[in-house]
């Protein structure tokens, strides 16, 4: 990629990829060095193929990848080096110990940080000597982790890692993906249906949904832009219907608004109207996900009824 | 030190108001002294578990109310003001007036209704002391 930008450990653009029941379309998501990405979505929504494709596992049909300076999947052997992924469907050999696999991951890569690897089993409270098939399913979730992070890559793509697990084995989890961040040139997106995880952890968030990107920006700016309005109105009065409210929710004299690109202004346009504002609230990710997902879907839902309505006139016509 | 900072996720608000809260409360206690580094904001970060963007922001807003100054490649120290820990509890005090005048006013209290009960309150509380101020 020609404009390919050093800062970023991950750019897409304009990523499409077709298969029988279900499109991916147009992604497009930058990851900046040094930062970690939550990755959100509802189940079937395109987060799996996204970090499929970005780890060359899968072939995109149209679009550009580049991860740490390599385009894919070109140079997807170069970037495997520096890159680990981590799934919860991760196979690993049964009949074989987590050391035979520790011994095994350090003869393939020159990276492996040994005194790393075992301060890991230590944290994360695994048995060096135990057989895969006897391990939890949070055992071998965390031993597949501790594979990954011991080879210490620069770019981690998880695929859901704190799900199924239990809140000691999730926080012991988190505080090594956090130890990660402490280096600056080491980057992190992780898929999550947990958006508590997402909230408290992430610079970046990237909601997905239905194989399209509903929004990617900065977590911060993107959790200042939401708010809920409690308000007063006098039942015979109407609300006016401003540009970045999603939701208007009333009942008698108390409304509730959703607003997604909240400004004092809108406050003042409400009170203008004889409105009498109880509190303008923050959302937590989770009320702001549902919300983001409800009211793409009503509105790709009220294109979709436009089209078709545009095709049936068509047909009265003919 | 660190670690007793601790973010609450049932708190409601949001995390960047938490750590200045608590940063404001080191300092306006005392632990953290006029010229007192602050840690950096990755290293906050990764202690906290939060995301870096969060610990920048805070350290933004806490810059530009003047409680901490950054200097460019040195760190963020807590500013050199005699008056800040008093003007922020000063802060803090209103802070919780106006929460407090919010939550009369939706009780339907008028004006004088909630200085009456201040007044109250503030008799019960206080023990007598002799008022030196005029």
């Amino acid at each position: 990629m020609k404009d390919y930008d050093n800062s970023m450990a991950i750019q897409m653009r304009n990523v499409c990829k077709h298969y029988p029941h279900f499109d991916l379309q147009n992604i497009s998501l930058e990851l900046p060095k040094g930062s970690i990405m939550g990755f959100i979505g509802p189940n079937g929504a395109g987060k799996s193929t996204t970090i499929r494709i970005l780890m060359g596992l899968v072939q995109q049909d149209s679009g550009i990848v580049n991860v740490l300076g390599n385009q894919m999947p070109t140079h997807q052997i170069a970037a495997k080096w520096d890159i680990g992924f981590a799934s919860e469907d991760m196979r690993l050999y049964k009949n074989e110990t987590i050391q035979w696999h520790m011994d095994y991951i350090k003869s393939i890569y020159p990276t492996w940080d040994t005194n790393y690897a075992k301060q890991l089993v230590k944290r994360f409270d695994l048995t060096r000597h135990q057989k895969v098939k006897g391990l939890s399913h949070g055992q071998r979730v965390k031993a597949g982790l501790l594979l990954m992070l011991a080879r210490k890559p620069k770019l981690l793509l998880l695929d859901e890692p704190t799900t199924g697990l239990d809140p000691v084995a999730r926080h012991e989890v988190i505080n090594e993906l956090m130890d990660v961040l402490l280096d600056e040139e080491r980057s992190i997106l992780f898929s999550s249906h947990n958006t508590q995880d997402v909230e408290q952890l992430s610079d970046e968030i990237t909601f997905i949904d239905k194989g399209r990107i509903i929004s990617s920006e900065n977590k911060e700016s993107y959790l200042e832009k939401w708010r809920r309005i409690r308000l007063e109105i006098s039942s015979d009065k109407q609300l006016p219907s401003l540009t970045g409210m999603v939701e208007q929710r009333r009942s008698g004299t108390q409304a509730i608004i959703t607003a997604k690109s909240f400004s004092e202004n809108m406050a003042e346009t409400y009170r203008n109207c004889g409105a009498h504002i109880h509190s303008i609230e923050n959302m937590t990710l989770e009320e702001i996900f549902v919300s983001e997902v409800q009211s793409s879907r009503a509105f790709n839902s009220s294109l979709d009824a436009a089209t078709t309505g545009d095709n049936m006139n068509k047909g009265a016509a003919a | 030190m660190d670690s007793e900072f601790i973010l609450s996720q049932a708190d409601g608000r949001p995390m960047y108001l938490q750590i200045i809260e608590q940063i404001k409360r080191r300092i306006s206690i005392g632990d953290w002294p006029a010229g007192h580094k602050l840690p950096s904001i990755r290293e906050f970060a990764v202690s906290l578990r939060v995301s870096v963007i969060t610990v920048k922001r805070a350290y933004q807003e806490l810059e530009s109310e003047g409680v901490i100054t950054t200097q460019h490649g040195k760190g963020s120290f807590v500013s050199i003001d005699s008056q800040l820990d008093e003007q922020l509890r000063e802060k803090d005090m209103n802070q919780h007036l106006v929460e407090a005048i919010k939550i009369a006013e939706s009780l339907g209290l008028s004006e004088k209704e909630i200085k009456l009960r201040i007044e109250q309150l503030y008799r019960q509380s206080s023990k007598p002391k002799t008022t030196n101020q005029s």
